[in-house]
């Protein structure tokens, strides 16, 4: 299959028309049957107004978070922040900015994914479709329910067990055969365990959703199954494995245990000396904005509450960003008719 | 077409290969899940081999302990493992408990009111509100709380009085279970409300107009029919969001506290504005005593304890589920 895709384009699903964005099923009843609450009893009354209080209440949270840290990240934020590493200084003036912590965080979440991506799509396939023995399917579902329940600073735990392993001392620094344990490798591999369900959860979506004729057509011209799902089915449930990416790296950027315990208690990057470029950084200790803004909290060590507001303020940036693409990948993936519901 | 069909017929990319390919893939992460199990209680084994049950009972004061295992793996051969973890566990029970006690309500409300009550503007706007909140990091939510909310807490909520009256055991800061409760809530609520709601949209239609036909009115339908009928929905929330709660460490740490103090609701209502750490934060705040042994075992006996307690809410969700299959939507 080398290059077979530039030759012929990969066979996509017809457009299925677009369902009625209005009428989920067994929603259209309920919306239709309009009834005012003017002739309810009291207590039902009250209930619609804690309703109405609660979702105004979120809102309102919501609205202030993004206000407050709009307003404190503008007050602090400078631009050359985002290009000056963290230094020794006793003032917020002497300190430098946050940059090593923002490529951290970019390079953990580019690891990270890349690790999570391919897994989390593969072991979606087999349960979908091959699936067999039955048993080990259903051991698979528990398996990926219950690493989405691990705490990931028990992940964290764990990670520092594997990778302080003598086997391993090739991902992190190690010294006279004492193994560091504490590197992007580290921290990203842990952090893909992080991402894993909520990918596998919604490309399995994402396949269940293609109906069962379009399988049985691709067999009926010979196709096999792996070349189906390669070049049918995979195709046509992009917007799941979009967004399961997305909601993924959101999961990534905003870990903060795994980062504290796996990557380093240090705010600049510390590359290993002796070993190729992008290898001495990635196998040395580093830092990302989570663990900046930990750090840089009133309980942290740093104790520098401008930064860690300018710091939160790019990293609910990058969320916001996260958040709108996840948007817009639904809504067109609604207009192309792909979505599911 | 042609040139590419003996490839795809061919052996690398066979339908048997490829099955087992994958196949070999999925064994390889139930496995890192099982030596995950293992390796935690592995580790774990010599901090509960030497207390016993006593690990999770009241005793001495846990800094001290703590300090005492540090030192022992410094100074001499002989490590000292006497643990007792209960004002850690007591704290995670009341701060878990309170949070998902109040975001299951507030959830349940919400989700009600997206999925039924709302006008389209507003579930326009509460649907991404939730999602958005749902997906800011817990390190910004403890930087809030930090900067925000205990100060509050502390200057405003907690009166002169009340401090003194507590001045010789503990000082009241604003570093509080109610600053922990709160932020918590607002960090696990929006993950029920969306699984909750699924649960909602997915009640038969026909459930829902039988009742209504009957005369019932659309707020006691929904009450007594959308959400009973969406109790499987409801239960799978709530667990995950216990596991979330149970497992939250890095914004524990920053705002509850730190102190290993066991907050006594007899004491009054006072005990709301005091001071305590979870068993997460624990292993945060520690972390860099992770090469000494001991402490290394103790650590990992505070990370079994999670993962073990994560284990039996999932298991007792799906007990609850499982006899509420007949809810469950084809």
């Amino acid at each position: 299959m080398r290059d077979a895709s530039t030759q012929d384009p990969p066979l996509t699903v017809p457009p299925v028309p677009p369902p009625d964005q209005h009428d989920p099923p067994g929603a259209h009843q309920r919306k239709g049957a309009v009834e005012g609450s003017a002739t309810w009893s009291l207590s039902d009354r009250i209930g619609l107004a804690i309703c109405w209080a609660l979702g105004l209440l979120f809102c309102a949270i919501a609205v202030a978070i993004v206000v407050y840290l709009l307003v404190q990240g503008i007050k602090f934020l400078r631009p050359e922040m985002l290009w000056t590493p963290a230094a020794a200084g006793f003032s917020e003036t002497e300190t430098g900015g946050f940059s090593d912590a923002l490529f951290g965080t970019l390079i953990v979440a580019a690891m990270g994914i890349a690790i999570a991506l391919p897994i989390g799509v593969a072991i979606a396939v087999w349960l979908v479709e091959y699936g067999r023995p039955t048993a080990l399917a259903r051991v698979t579902e528990s398996t990926i329910e219950a690493i989405a329940g691990i705490p990931s600073i028990v992940l964290a735990l764990f990670g520092t067990v594997i990778f302080s392993s003598t086997a391993l001392g090739f991902l992190s620094r190690s010294s006279e055969g004492v193994v560091f344990g504490r590197s992007f490798f580290a921290a990203a591999t842990m952090l893909s365990l992080v991402a894993l369900p909520l990918i596998v959860a919604s490309v399995r979506e994402g396949l269940n959703s293609i109906p069962r004729h379009v399988r049985e057509a691709s067999y009926a011209v010979g196709k096999t199954k792996a070349a189906t799902t390669r070049r049918i089915l995979l195709p046509t449930c992009r917007p799941q494995v979009a967004t399961g990416a997305m909601l993924g790296l959101g999961r990534i950027i905003g870990d903060t245990a795994i980062i504290v315990v796996l990557l380093g208690a240090t705010q600049n990057f510390a590359p290993v000396e002796g070993v190729g470029f992008p290898f001495n950084y990635l196998r040395g200790a580093g830092t990302t904005l989570t663990n900046f803004v930990y750090e840089a909290s009133p309980t942290g060590n740093l104790n520098q509450p401008q930064k860690a507001y300018a710091a939160a303020f790019v990293l609910l940036l990058m969320v916001l960003a996260l958040n709108a693409a996840v948007d817009i990948v639904h809504r067109r993936a609604r207009k192309v008719g792909t979505w599911s519901h | 077409m042609n040139e590419d069909l003996p490839q795809e017929y061919g052996p690398k990319w066979s339908d048997q290969r490829v099955e087992r390919m994958l196949g070999a893939l999925v064994c390889g992460v139930v496995a890192l899940l099982l030596a995950l199990i293992v390796t935690v209680f592995v580790h774990a084994w010599p901090s509960f081999a030497h207390n016993g049950l006593a690990w999770f009972s009241a005793g001495g004061d846990v800094e001290e302990q703590l300090n005492a295992i540090s030192l022992s793996a410094q100074t001499s051969g002989d490590y000292i493992y006497t643990f007792h973890a209960w004002p850690l566990i007591w704290s995670t029970m009341l701060i878990t408990g309170g949070a998902v006690l109040i975001a299951l309500v507030s959830a349940l409300f919400v989700s009600v009111f997206i999925v039924e009550f709302a006008p389209e503007w507003m579930s326009n706007i509460l649907q991404p509100v939730i999602r958005f909140l749902a997906s800011v990091p817990s390190v910004i939510y403890g930087l809030l709380g930090v900067l925000v909310l205990v100060p509050f807490i502390g200057n405003h909520l907690v009166t002169e009085g009340q401090k003194a009256s507590v001045a010789g055991v503990i000082s009241l800061t604003g570093y509080s279970l109610l600053a922990a409760i709160l932020v918590l809530t607002v960090m696990i609520a929006p993950l029920m409300v969306s699984i909750f709601s699924d649960g909602l949209r997915a009640v038969k239609p026909g459930w829902i107009e039988g009742s209504l036909g009957l005369g019932i009115n659309r707020w006691r339908t929904t009450w007594k029919i959308g959400v009973r009928s969406a109790r499987p929905a409801i239960v799978a929330g709530t667990v995950l969001a216990v596991a979330r709660a149970i497992g939250e460490a890095v914004m524990l740490a920053m705002i509850s506290g730190s102190v290993a103090f066991a907050p006594n609701p007899a004491d009054g209502l006072i005990f709301i504005y005091e001071p305590s750490r979870p068993l997460g934060p624990t292993i945060v705040k520690n972390i860099d005593q992770l090469s000494s042994p001991p402490f290394n075992a103790t650590l990992f006996s505070i990370a079994a304890v999670l993962l073990f307690s994560a284990a039996m809410f999932s298991l007792a969700g799906w007990l609850a589920r499982r006899s509420m299959r007949k809810y469950l939507m084809p």
